[in-house]
């Protein structure tokens, strides 16, 4: 036969989306594709990797981070302290070398998520004027396939169009913007509050229902509206959101009332963990988890996802397309602070942070972001990430693992932690353990599902063969840092940590379908107010390299 | 004949992409909208009649010319590459590869620009934004040690004083603009305030302004004797910076290449993040090169620093002074050299020139200049804008796809810098060569 035939033997098979939960299995993989066992016993496979006593899962997914574009780069440019101390990257025959710190350099970014064992991930936050910017970084960063979610929770014609109330006109802008900066789906940032900050000295919304400056509209129309949107178009992930007051005590209310403000449609919360406080506006004393409030309403509605935004101790970098909220931090921990305004679209806020285990504040976080990972009974619907780097790195999620399959360790880590926690939470009643089965979907198999990745995160024939193969260990942090075999599209990226091929993996990608009639009206608008050329605007396919149009529902 | 609308002029870092082409047999007759600088980009563009390669001066195939180049470099034991900020992202890309196989310095001009911007970024951060929200927003313009009038002619019409906004929908009439300069440039003529500070008094006059923005009382006598302005003056211009509903100050080299560098820079980030307490206030830097926010953009997203970057050690440091272009040629240290669509034999300084001249070095550029002459290899390549295409990032980092008008007989800078690079990794067992 022509084609490679690669047979993963005798693994221990941890396959969720296909009701596999630790059965000995072997996986086949031809072209890129798992395929189904050869009928005829005489074929043989073209290599066999003997997977005995190992387990196999579908590459990792993930779904929000920030890895490509203008305020990644730029936290990087600002934090050249972190690279010096960091362990250099050098390069080797078959990679370029690279930088660390909270912010790798771009190949470096591809090498460490692949030795993670993952293979996809997507940038969570990109202003649609400079998203040509964040497809350049992915064509620099290898081993991964990617995508990028399209800010418009402060878009100037999303909001006027709520305002005079055109959903149709909002369908067809939210269709036309998401082809035009090849993005995979609309993300909400603080929507509306970013356009009070560019009007106001330390301008935000304070709740979900407080009007936007100059056009009228409230946080929670523009949440309603969207979601409406996302759903007619019928995207494959639905409206992600960062909702408004992201880290006040108090906010949990803001959280509960987003989630209500879907009215049913499907909605993505994300880093819920930063939205998931009780306590006095303003007055960090009274702060206290409000993760079981918020659970009891995510459990009895099946429209709502989320994923978490872990908090691991130690020194990163916040930065987010929430411009007032970079300058609140900055505020508070009086570090350097990078801001920038989009015209039309955004914002955006870079500060460096350290997450402190003896602060009752940072730990707290901490606690919450476990509870939301224990206390959701359907892992299908919560979704592993640190919102790298913003409540810590990627490189955490080992240790994460850990902390969820261990509690006797994430008791241990809650003894070191500010004593106050212990009252404020109750993350230490909560005796939950993952297995590898919950890990798998929480990391794999759930982001496919809410992303809507039909060839991702599972391992029946058909889905991409990206597959992570760990050797079993008591430590679970051993086990996922250090993947004994990782396969991208049915390449052999990752052997024991040593990089073995580096393709440069495709870019993940929507293409709706809206009323073209609503061009003229958008040129209209843009050009009297852009500083760049309407016909200039929208990325070329030439940005996508190697690509895949995520279709849209039927 | 054809017509290229929407098409982008790379001359300095405004990289306005509104500019209609006229095309006649192979020449741009046409430049409507571009400005004085633009036109002259534009028209004046002729196709080289040169060989795309010359080795030691002589014509030769383009191949030779690629292992010519890769035996220079691979062979030197301190090489380095400058310039990059003429080159389309596409190209700089592959240059900062290059620069990765043979452990080289990659530097583009923004060393002897706006590096000490760079620095001071890195230590006091930025409040910042697209021109759009100068256009659409600013009612206080400020330029200071920056003269747009004659560096960035539409600057002024198309960004940020002219233009009627959103939220200031009478242009010119809602806008108060203030120039500080040690000289009465051309946009003096465009201010509406004028503050002529002495040469190498920026610090102390930012400074001034700083100790105002936060109520500090200071001694009239010695702002007068420090920053040549009475104290009442800066007073005004911190009054109006406070009422200002939302303020910028552009700045230029005039701040970042004069004494204090990247401490005056730094003045400044710090003094607009200061203001923010007040109202909104940004800053951006008025970049030269129509492409050198991208050099800067590629270098960091690459190695995670954004000029002056050494890669001998097999991974990337990070060492103004040290690892910049003019400092390790006037030092002597750099043993070959490629320049990509610069022309340091022009700008840089006696010592450093008179070392690059003894060392076997690469060069590219569309035109022949006083660098590719003493070249060892150099090449003619196609103008990016006008014969490439490729990405550049304006001044205030939003990317732009070039349209080209014309076609070229000469390899883009990314070709050749791709066959130098094919040649490099063949040479070092790197990649497929492995």
């Amino acid at each position: 036969m022509s084609t490679a035939l690669l047979k993963i033997a005798g693994g221990t098979v941890y396959d969720p989306a296909n009701g596999i939960d630790g059965q000995v299995r072997d996986v086949w993989v031809a072209d890129g594709k798992i395929v189904s066992p050869p009928t005829d016993p005489d074929i043989r496979p073209t290599r066999q990797l003997d997977a005995r006593g190992l387990v196999v899962m579908p590459g990792g997914i993930d779904m929000h981070c920030h890895i490509a574009g203008p305020k990644v780069n730029i936290a990087r440019k600002m934090r050249p302290e972190e690279k010096r101390g960091a362990a250099p990257i050098r390069r080797t025959r078959l990679t370029h070398s690279g930088t660390l710190g909270s912010v790798p350099s771009t190949f470096t970014t591809g090498y460490l998520y692949a030795g993670l064992g993952y293979t996809t991930a997507f940038d969570a936050a990109v202003p649609p004027l400079l998203a040509r910017h964040a497809h350049e970084e992915f064509a620099d960063t290898p081993c991964l396939d990617k995508g990028l979610y399209v800010l418009m929770g402060n878009n100037h014609y999303v909001m006027q169009s709520i305002q005079r109330r055109e959903p149709d006109k909002l369908q067809a802008f939210v269709g036309w913007l998401l082809g035009a900066s090849k993005g995979l789906a609309p993300k909400l940032v603080n929507p509306g509050g970013v356009e009070v900050w560019k009007h106001r000295p330390a301008g935000n919304v304070r709740g979900i229902d407080d009007q936007v400056d100059y056009f009228d509209v409230t946080p929670r129309q523009i949440i309603r509206a969207m979601a409406e949107a996302a759903d007619a178009l019928r995207l494959p992930h639905p409206v992600h959101i960062h909702c408004n007051n992201l880290g006040l005590p108090g906010n949990w209310t803001t959280t509960l009332e987003t989630m209500k403000a879907l009215d049913g449609h499907r909605g993505h919360v994300t880093h819920i963990q930063f939205h998931s406080y009780g306590g006095g506006a303003g007055d960090e004393d009274t702060f206290h988890s409000k993760v079981a409030e918020l659970a009891d309403y995510h459990a009895t509605h099946d429209n709502l996802t989320i994923d978490v935004g872990q908090v691991l101790f130690g020194e990163t970098t916040s930065m987010t397309g929430d411009g007032p909220l970079g300058y609140y931090l900055h505020k508070i921990y009086g570090g350097k602070w990078f801001s920038s305004d989009t015209e039309m679209e955004s914002g955006c806020g870079i500060t460096p942070i350290k997450y402190r285990n003896k602060s009752l504040v940072h730990a707290l976080q901490w606690a919450i972001g476990l509870e939301w990972y224990l206390m959701v009974q359907d892992p299908w619907r919560v979704v592993m990430s640190t919102d790298h780097p913003n409540g810590g790195s990627f490189l955490a999620y080992p240790q994460i693992v850990r902390l969820l399959m261990d509690r006797s360790y994430r008791h241990e880590v809650l003894k070191t932690c500010h004593p106050q926690v212990l009252k404020r939470s109750r993350l230490a009643d909560l005796d939950r353990e993952y297995s590898l089965y919950e890990i798998a979907i929480i990391t794999r198999a759930g982001p496919a599902r809410i992303l809507g990745l039909t060839h991702k995160g599972h391992l029946a024939p058909g889905a991409d063969a990206d597959i992570t193969i760990y050797t079993p260990n008591e430590n679970k942090e051993t086990m996922f840092a250090l993947p004994r075999v990782v396969i991208k599209s049915g390449t052999v990226i990752v052997e024991e940590g040593e990089i073995r091929a580096t393709p440069l993996g495709k870019t993940l990608h929507v293409q709706p379908e809206y009323d073209v009639e609503i061009e003229a009206d958008i040129r209209t608008w843009f050009e009297k107010y852009y500083t760049i050329r309407f016909r200039n605007y929208p990325v070329s396919d030439a940005y996508l390299h190697d690509s895949q149009t995520i279709p849209c529902g039927t | 004949m054809k017509i290229v609308e929407d098409a982008t002029c790379t001359f300095c870092g405004c990289v306005c992409d509104d500019i209609t082409l006229k095309v006649e047999n192979q020449r741009i007759v046409e430049a409507n909208k571009a400005c004085v600088l633009g036109k002259a980009w534009f028209l004046n563009h002729q196709i080289e009649d040169r060989p795309s390669c010359l080795i030691d001066g002589k014509p030769a195939p383009l191949d030779e010319g690629y292992e010519r180049a890769a035996s220079i470099l691979c062979e030197a034991k301190y090489p380095i590459i400058y310039g990059l900020s003429d080159s389309p992202c596409e190209a700089q890309r592959v240059a900062v590869s290059l620069a990765d196989w043979i452990g080289a310095n990659v530097d583009s001009t923004t060393s002897v620009c706006h590096g000490p911007s760079g620095m001071a970024l890195q230590g006091v951060g930025e409040v910042t934004c697209t021109l759009g929200e100068v256009a659409n927003r600013a009612d206080l313009v400020m330029f200071w040690g920056s003269n747009p009038a004659e560096s960035h002619p539409r600057h002024f019409t198309r960004y940020s004083l002219m233009p009627k906004g959103m939220f200031v929908p009478n242009g010119r009439k809602d806008r108060t603009c203030v120039v500080v300069d040690v000289r009465r440039t051309k946009s003096v003529k465009a201010a509406d305030l004028f503050f002529q500070i002495p040469p190498r008094k920026d610090f102390e006059a930012i400074w001034c302004l700083r100790a105002l923005a936060a109520d500090v009382a200071l001694d009239a006598d010695q702002v007068e004797r420090d920053t040549g302005i009475p104290l009442a003056r800066w007073q005004d211009l911190m009054q109006r910076m406070k009422s200002a509903r939302f303020g910028v100050i552009f700045f230029g080299m005039g701040l970042t290449m004069t004494r204090g560098k990247h401490c005056n820079t730094e003045a400044l980030l710090a003094l607009v993040r200061d203001m923010n307490a007040h109202t909104r206030f940004v800053v951006k830097p008025n970049r030269g090169h129509g492409n050198v926010t991208g050099a800067d953009n590629v270098v960091t997203w690459r190695t995670g620093y954004p000029f002056g970057v050494n890669l001998a050690r097999g991974y990337p440091r990070f060492n103004p002074g040290e690892y910049t272009t003019s400092d390790t040629l006037a030092r002597g240290e750099a043993d070959a050299a490629l320049i990509v669509s610069a022309d340091p034999m022009s700008n840089l300084a006696q010592a450093a020139r008179a070392h690059l001249a003894s060392i076997p070095y690469v060069a590219l550029d569309p035109k022949e200049t006083p660098t590719t002459r003493a070249a060892a290899v150099a090449f003619t390549v196609a103008a990016y804008g006008i014969q490439t295409g490729g990405t550049v990032y304006r001044l205030d980092d939003v990317p732009i796809a070039l349209r080209p008008a014309l076609d070229s007989p000469h390899p883009s800078d990314q070709t050749v810098l791709e066959g130098i690079e094919r040649c490099v990794r063949q040479r070092k067992g790197i990649g497929e060569f492995a």
